[in-house]
């Protein structure tokens, strides 16, 4: 087993970060987690704190998954996974609501669904259970990375379209645009402009990086 | 299956499993034991904003407790009759809980705020919207008649919709209106679908698309000061 030992930050480790931003994003390539994508990024504050939430929920539970992986019976394996992942979203809404009260309230009952975000269960299953666990955390972190890029991307443009704000900062006013008569658009507010906003990323992710582009 | 070769008994499942629930049971109620007080506070913290911006006081999560002793001179319990009980906590007190009781049975927290301008009278709220729950606190003058403001919550109303009810434009004409006619009977406010008539002392606009969170704010309004009606009948000028 020590044969295939490899430094901590290898190319191929590296990779398992980065893919995910990228070439493998998991809402905009995959199409995975997308309820949670439109129901909480009508602002920038809630999107980051989700990302960061789920960051630390898939890479823990990749990890733990990870380190169990001989020892989980074939059997029960999805009910392990869903115990752990149940387990760490229960810790981080106590967190939330502990320490972050009145953005766990905006988030309400989202962050409960994480554990239901099919990334986290695919990652675990996909991954965990057949890697160690350095790669099986930075797995996790970069497919929980790639899913808050895309968060944050559409949470911004929700935000300064919709409310003309940026993390509660009236940009748009300070700037003077409702002087000249431009005013928010409310539509930005709903959860049909965020994806419609997912489906403009998609569209320049792919004009860009054209590996993505399916033939036919 | 790379991680499938492994056979294990029926016991190893088992046992597995039972260790498994156990752990995890005992790390998520250590941390709900410890968290619970930090939890609780920021509840008590967002009850105190409520209650302060229902007169008009801005605070946040820093100042709240200072501003809620500064601003809030008196807390009692009455009951139906508008008598005074004794052995209560007003701030403790459960609106969602006293509102399922029968009227005579139920314990109306009151809140006594002091401004600049003389006493308010705040009393909480607690009903129905469309998705949830929705509940506030509403602050009268020294006349126990005239609104000095208002403040409306909901869990789930939807945002641009129902969720209006906590927007400042749905609030603020609440200021002003009277909950009794000038013959003293009660009327409550109306939340008037197509909007209320100019200078309707009694009802302000629904909001257009939130026709049903509107209702329930005004069931809500008019079953919760009723629970008071004998106790601002008594006191009021």
């Amino acid at each position: 087993m020590k044969s295939d030992r490899e430094s901590l930050f290898s190319a191929r480790n590296m990779k398992l970060l980065t893919n995910p931003l990228n070439d493998e994003n998991p809402i905009t390539v995959q199409v995975l987690g997308i309820c949670s994508a439109l129901a909480i990024t009508v602002k920038l504050e809630p999107s980051i704190v989700m990302a960061i939430s789920v960051i630390a929920v898939l890479s823990i539970a990749n990890v733990i998954i990870s380190l169990l992986r001989k020892m989980i019976p074939p059997r029960i394996r999805i009910i392990v996974q869903l115990v752990v992942i149940a387990s760490l979203v229960i810790l981080v809404d106590q967190i939330l609501k502990a320490f972050a009260y009145e953005v766990s309230k905006q988030l309400s009952v989202f962050v409960g669904l994480i554990i239901t975000n099919c990334i986290i269960m695919g990652r675990l299953e996909a991954f965990a259970m057949g890697n160690r666990p350095w790669p099986a955390f930075l797995d996790g972190v970069g497919n929980a990375a790639g899913y808050g890029l895309i968060l944050v991307i559409v949470g911004f443009f929700r935000e300064l379209l919709g409310s003309g704000e940026v993390f509660g900062y009236p940009v748009l006013e300070k700037i003077g645009l409702y002087r000249i008569g431009y005013e928010d658009n409310g539509l930005m507010i709903l959860p049909p402009m965020a994806l419609i906003i997912v489906g403009i990323i998609i569209w320049v992710q792919r004009a860009k990086n054209t590996k993505l582009i399916e033939e036919n | 299956m790379r991680y499938a070769m492994k056979k294990f008994s029926n016991i190893y499942i088992f046992s597995f499993a039972s260790i498994m629930v156990i752990v995890v049971a005992a790390v998520l109620s250590v941390a709900a034991l410890i968290l619970q007080p930090l939890q609780e506070r920021n509840v008590a913290i967002e009850k105190m904003r409520n209650i302060l911006s229902s007169i008009q006081v801005q605070s946040t999560a820093a100042d709240a407790q200072e501003k809620y002793n500064q601003y809030i001179v008196e807390t009692f319990v009455i009951n139906s009759e508008g008598e005074k009980i004794e052995g209560f906590d007003a701030f403790t007190i459960d609106m969602r809980a006293e509102m399922r009781k029968p009227l005579e049975e139920r314990h109306l927290p009151v809140f006594v705020g002091m401004k600049n301008d003389g006493r308010k009278i705040i009393v909480p709220l607690h009903g129905k919207g469309l998705w949830g729950p929705i509940y506030g606190y509403l602050a009268l003058e020294e006349d126990m008649k005239t609104i000095y403001g208002v403040n409306f919550g909901h869990d789930k109303e939807t945002p641009g919709l129902g969720a209006e009810i906590s927007e400042s434009w749905f609030q603020e004409p609440f200021a002003g209106k009277s909950i009794f006619d000038e013959s003293g009977r009660f009327t409550s406010i109306e939340v008037e679908r197509g909007g209320a008539e100019p200078g309707d002392p009694h009802a302000v606009d629904a909001i257009s698309g939130g026709t049903i969170t509107s209702k329930g704010l005004e069931s809500m309004l008019y079953d919760c000061l009723l629970s008071y009606e004998s106790y601002f009948k008594k006191e009021g000028i």
